[in-house]
């Protein structure tokens, strides 16, 4: 059968699923800008379920899936680098506001891993799964180390972040209007301090001022919870 | 565009070996952006960088994508905690947030009131 063996050979090949991949973003994006970028209309959220879909229909397992995805997931590192660029042109405002946003970035620090840890302990989670979600809010190799060290679960890590993030970004902007605070260099560190990179993309959505902040506050939140979730956890426990 | 990406991988290229070489717990390309932001605050910033870093910002939301489709593999692990991790996820992050953002105004007012 022509069609048949035409699916096994695109099947196997990066094409297909990198192909995928960019089209349903695409679709996404284009759905999302249609609603203003309403928050509940998410692109990662919207182009992900689109992909589950299709890897449904179609039979396809994950690791075959990201075979053709890991050319867009390694773009996350030059990305990462790119966040720079707006900072050094934001250097002005980052310095003016340099004293609340190191104090907002502790706070909020503390609050991400204090709050998880306090209510999934009342809720009755075991340790392995409460030392998993400490580091929920940093950038995804950040969390997945942390966790390992402190005898979580890495690959469950990843999907903890993710599903932050992805939760920071939609609640966002509905919840800064609920404490009223309308300065856009707030919501964007809220925004990378609690739901990093998801959270980031989110607040350059909202303007390049927010992004900076964004990305300011995800980098170094990354760096403080590498620090303070271990010492933390040691108290716990 | 390709000195662009040129600037973009060595630095993250460079942010790799310094974390390697000093066994820092921070990924690469956290390091990358440090080392490129304290470059450009030293040299400037060249006018090839700006167009390419803003278009691959712009698109940030694309390249969590693979990762966020990674999340069904994990069916029965959320099924088992499922509904406390969802209800620990939801209050922390609403709790984070707010404590991020509202910390950050009252500290701006705070040392707004010490200009005066």
């Amino acid at each position: 059968m022509p069609v048949e063996s035409l699916w096994v050979y695109l099947a196997e090949r990066p094409l297909l699923w990198l192909t995928v991949t960019l089209a349903a973003y695409l679709a996404a994006d284009r759905t999302a800008a249609r609603f203003d970028y309403a928050p509940l209309v998410n692109p990662v959220v919207l182009a992900s379920v689109l992909i589950v879909i299709c890897l449904k229909l179609t039979g396809t397992s994950f690791p075959v899936y990201f075979e053709g995805a890991q050319f867009v997931h390694f773009l996350l590192g030059p990305a990462t680098v790119a966040l720079a660029v707006p900072f050094v042109e934001n250097i002005g405002q980052v310095r003016r506001a340099i004293v609340p946003l190191v104090g907002a970035l502790v706070a909020g620090s503390l609050v991400a891993v204090g709050s998880a840890l306090a209510i999934g302990y009342a809720l009755g989670l075991p340790t392995d799964i409460l030392m998993t979600l400490a580091p929920k809010s940093v950038t995804t190799p950040i969390a997945m180390g942390i966790a390992e060290r402190l005898g979580g679960i890495a690959s469950l890590a990843a999907v903890l972040v993710i599903t932050t993030g992805v939760l920071g970004a939609i609640v966002l902007t509905p919840l800064m209007r609920i404490v009223r605070v309308d300065d856009e260099r707030a919501a964007g560190l809220a925004a990378g301090v609690c739901a990093h990179g998801i959270g980031t993309a989110r607040a350059f959505q909202i303007s390049s001022l927010a992004g900076t902040f964004a990305g300011l506050g995800m980098g170094l939140n990354g760096v403080l919870t590498a620090v303070t979730v271990p010492l933390l956890a040691l108290l716990l426990t | 565009m390709i000195g662009a990406l040129v600037v973009l991988l060595g630095c993250q290229l460079a942010g790799e070996i310094v974390v390697r070489l000093l066994g820092l717990p921070l990924p690469g390309p956290v390091v990358g952006a440090a080392l490129l932001a304290a470059w450009l605050l030293w040299r400037g910033i060249p006018d090839f960088l700006p167009p390419v870093a803003h278009g691959v910002l712009r698109n940030l939301s694309l390249l969590f994508v693979p990762a966020a489709v990674g999340v069904v593999q994990y069916g029965p692990v959320l099924a088992e905690y499922g509904a406390a991790l969802a209800i620990t996820l939801v209050i922390s992050i609403v709790l984070a947030l707010s404590a991020t953002a509202i910390a950050f105004r009252l500290l701006v007012r705070l040392s707004q009131r010490g200009d005066d």
